[in-house]
């Protein structure tokens, strides 16, 4: 058993579970609680014990995503300490504030993990190094360059002296940090670069409670929450009287958007909570669906005046003068990201007027703010315990909504740990979804087929508005909803992107790979055009791509790897797409069979990625798998309709997630060419869906210009430019 | 009260019989190994063995368990690591992890029932849903299983 201690344990330096309670979590613990004797902080990323054991804080979440690994290998490979002796532990988003932001950003997302703070966290890995070894040296007497460290044992070369970090972490803790230190070569890499076991699975195979729903403290609650089936809708009266008569019943919170029950079982308080009689406000969109959800975007596409999300050359006389026009409406509808842990979070308002908070969250820093807020506490006495996330794919960054609701209720309960998880019903129909859209593509050919110039009008909600607004640009163009069209790497002479910002009620937010629906556009219509032109995709792509473009060359290592143009097995067909987002670039190859009965299946997924380095080989290639099928659900099935303003689907029978059967073989060729970092966490879905529906072409004649498929009669082709998948 | 045999031992529970195992593992006896995913039977995280076959604990009333023998994650092996769990880490399976307990409770039950299991068989005894998409591994790791 390990233990937490608050963050104000945490400040005394020589806590040892000092005035903290006892939990049964296996992380986030804070090193100096649970070492056996005093560990030392040599700078704020490394602990290091007596024994030798090292301690390495990450500020990014770990969502599956393998960031817990791939950053604390980056710490060690610089440290150049035992990598079987190293831990990894959350640091503390309040220790963060106080300390001036000592380790940067903790807002998880954007697959910015690695990419955005290797330079850091390998400098701090580096200068404590250093620091190290110039304890050791002082020690000695000699000068630091004469000794070498293998593996946190440093010698003395000349005497052969040797000392562990374990015994000079103390010293080198009081040294001054190094001005400036020198990073290895990566291609001199020994524990970054290579397939390390990941820190976090023992735990997660045994069951310990490492997830935001394992919370347990003494005494505590547990509550289940119904909000408003409307977005934006309001509570309007609950009776609950028989909820009151229920086993274990403790309190009905009512709030201006919801109704929670707290009782001593989560079931028992869910049960009391299907026991309410509610009525509800729903307000101004009681009447929305899919249809005014459609009109709304289709008004955006006709609208005149439209912001510029890019504009090279001049379209509007290239496409008057092409040989042809071809015109050409793709849409997708709302998905939910529904991450299997449901949201979720716990808060205790304690006595003495501080607030502790445990949630799984993408942005531990937001979780604090968003407590504060809730709670009219100041940030000083808001601690947030960071715990696992099962899942998060964007869900679990910007809104906080969960922590904001668990605090309501844990006002209502002062000196009481509530613990608050929403049913799979609540974490349904109360996302914050992937935007529906509509984009209008309007091609200018040449005699051979070629574009010359590229129209695209994009009518999509805005995410940046709904969770970010001071991030949205003062042309009001949301750059997540103009991605893959407004950063086209294909050498087309004219091209211009409009952007229609229509948002409705329905909450919208970062769902994996934000934006890529346009990259499913852009591949299918490009594809389209190529098989107008009669040529091969891949070469028609090719002609449009500058030399040394990196999407030229994933493109051509993904053909040669899925063996393009060769025969294949009776019945499969290929597709291709390239597209680059993240700071790295993928182009995938799907090879995909439509049976007699129109059931599309996906047998291989070919992916190359170009990420420039690869810190852990093994979780990026489970990353690709991991978009792979993401991506294939939302290609198959996924779909969030709107009626009566409120989503329709309520849970894993009607929002399905494909299965193991279900599951292509994926090869991932990881293919980095190094001088810059890319991400893994988003980018692999990002030439999915085109290159599935492109080979569903080859497959049927249909061209898919909407998601899901199974809204499409493959076995009948063509309903093309159907709009029953729009939500 | 109820008596219940779990991980080989007997526990004591006062609940109302119609409570779903899942939520009396969880909330009354801190055994939060066994997740909640949906509720109804469609996802698989809140797998357990009755007698030995994976069951899916959220819709199985807490009295229909009584007299079985009942193991969850925490109780699959003294040690803490049963040859699936050890599969898992060494195929590196788990992302988030969430859906995992539940996966390795399943594939347990099928490796009992068919130690050489084909892929249909695998197909057919393993739906639990994974939002991670770890399936590939599942099944790499099961197969490696069949082999030891
Ligand atoms: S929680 Fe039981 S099957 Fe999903
Ligand atoms: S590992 Fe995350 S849901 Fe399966």
């Amino acid at each position: 058993m390990t233990s937490v201690v608050s963050r104000r344990d945490f400040l005394k330096a020589s806590a040892v579970l000092g005035g903290g309670f006892a939990l049964e979590f296996s992380f986030p613990v804070l090193s100096r609680a649970v070492s056996g004797g005093p560990s030392t902080e040599v700078n704020a990323w490394i602990v290091i014990h007596p024994d030798d054991r090292v301690v390495i804080r990450i500020a990014r979440s770990e969502m599956g995503q393998g960031t817990f690994t791939a950053l604390a290998q980056l710490v060690a490979e610089e440290l150049d300490c035992d990598w079987a002796r190293v831990s990894a532990e959350y640091a503390s988003p309040n220790e963060n504030f106080r300390r001036n932001h000592v380790w940067g950003a903790m807002s998880t997302g954007g697959s910015r993990g690695v990419r955005t703070s290797q330079d850091y966290v390998r400098k701090a890995g580096a200068s404590a190094r250093e620091m190290l070894v110039t304890a050791a040296a002082e020690q000695w007497r000699v000068p630091a360059a004469t000794c070498t460290v293998e593996r946190g044992v440093i010698t003395h070369h000349p005497s052969g002296r040797k000392l562990r970090y374990g015994q000079v972490a103390a010293a080198a803790a009081k040294l001054t940090p190094p001005k400036d230190v020198t990073l290895r070569d990566p291609k001199d890499w020994k524990i970054a670069g290579k397939p390390l076991h990941r820190l976090d699975i023992p735990d997660k195979v045994r069951g310990k409670p490492v997830f935001g729903v394992d919370v347990s403290l003494p005494g505590m609650l547990h509550a289940s929450i119904a909000q408003c089936p409307v977005f934006g809708g309001k509570l309007a009266s609950v009776d609950s009287r028989a909820a009151e008569q229920m086993r274990g019943v403790k309190k009905i919170v009512r709030e201006e958007s919801f109704v929670a029950v707290v009782a001593d079982s989560w079931w028992r308080a869910n049960e009391a909570l299907k026991a309410l009689v509610v009525q509800w406000d729903a307000g101004a969109y009681a009447h929305a669906d899919n249809a005014s959800v459609t009109a709304m975007l289709r008004e955006g596409l006709d609208a005149k005046n439209l912001p510029q999300a890019r504009k090279i050359g001049d379209t509007a006389a290239a496409l008057q003068g092409a040989v042809k026009v071809v015109e050409v409406e793709y849409h997708s509808p709302y998905i939910n990201h529904a991450t299997l842990e449901p949201q979720t979070c716990t808060a205790w308002l304690k006595p003495e007027g501080f607030l502790d908070v445990w949630t799984s969250t993408q942005d531990g820093e937001a979780s604090m703010i968003a407590a504060s807020a809730a709670s009219g506490l100041p940030l000083e006495k808001v601690e947030v315990h960071k715990m696992m996330l099962g899942g998060g794919f964007g869900r679990r960054g910007g809104p906080q909504d969960f922590v904001t609701q668990a605090v309501l209720i844990a006002r209502a309960m002062p000196g009481v740990p509530v613990k608050l998880m929403w049913s799979r019903t609540e974490d349904m129909q109360h996302g914050f979804y992937r935007p529906a859209s509509i984009v209008r593509m309007k091609a200018g050919l040449d005699e051979q087929g070629r574009p010359v110039a590229l129209h695209s009008t994009v009518a999509c909600p805005s995410i940046l508005k709904v969770l970010r607004p001071q991030a949205l640009p003062k042309d009001g163009v949301d750059p997540t909803a103009v991605r893959s069209l407004y950063d086209m790497p294909y050498t087309i002479p004219h091209q211009q992107v409009d952007y229609a910002m229509r948002n409705g009620h329905v909450p919208v937010g970062f769902w994996r790979a934000p934006g890529q629906q346009n990259a499913f556009y852009r591949e299918c219509f490009i594809d389209e055009l190529a098989a107008m032109a009669g040529q091969d995709p891949v070469a028609y792509r090719l002609a449009m791509l500058k030399a040394g473009d990196k999407n030229r060359l994933v493109l051509e290592a993904v053909t040669r790897a899925a063996g393009w143009g060769t025969p294949l097995p009776s019945g499969r067909y290929r597709g291709v797409a390239v597209a680059d987002g993240f700071d790295s670039f993928t182009a995938t190859v799907a090879e995909v069979s439509v049976d007699e009965k129109g059931e599309p299946r996906v047998h291989r997924v070919v992916i190359a990625i170009d990420s420039g380095y690869v810190v852990n080989p093994d979780t990026c290639r489970a990353q690709a798998e991991s978009n792979v099928i993401f991506g294939l659900g939302s290609i198959l099935y996924q779909e969030n309709n709107l009626k009566n303003g409120s989503i329709v689907e309520s849970n894993f029978n009607d929002f399905r997630l494909p299965q193991m059967a279900e599951m292509p073989v994926v090869e991932t060729l990881l293919v980095p060419t190094g001088g810059f970092w890319g991400g893994h966490g988003e980018p692999a879905i990002l030439a999915l869906a085109p290159a599935v529906c492109n080979a569903i072409f080859q497959a049927t004649g249909t061209r898919i210009r909407s998601l899901p498929l199974k809204h499409h009669d493959l076995q009948r082709h063509a309903r093309l430019g159907d709009l029953a998948g729009v939500a | 009260m109820l008596e219940l045999l779990i991980n080989g031992r007997v526990a004591r529970v006062d609940v109302e019989p119609e409570m779903p195992l899942l939520w009396v593992l969880r909330d009354h006896l801190g055994l939060p190994g066994t997740k909640y995913g949906c509720g109804i039977s469609a996802c698989g995280a809140c797998t357990v063995h009755l007698d030995g076959q994976a069951v899916r604990s959220c819709t199985l009333p807490v009295s229909a368990a009584q007299g079985k023998k009942i193991t969850t994650i925490e109780g699959l092996s003294k040690n803490g690591l049963h040859p699936v769990q050890k599969a898992w880490i060494e195929h590196e399976v788990p992302q988030c992890g969430y859906c995992q307990t539940g996966m390795i409770m399943t594939t347990v039950a099928l490796l009992e029932a068919h130690p050489h299991p084909t892929d249909a068989q695998i197909d057919e005894a393993v739906t639990n849903l994974c939002r991670c998409g770890t399936y590939a591994r599942v099944r790499k790791a099961i197969h490696a299983l069949a082999k030891s």
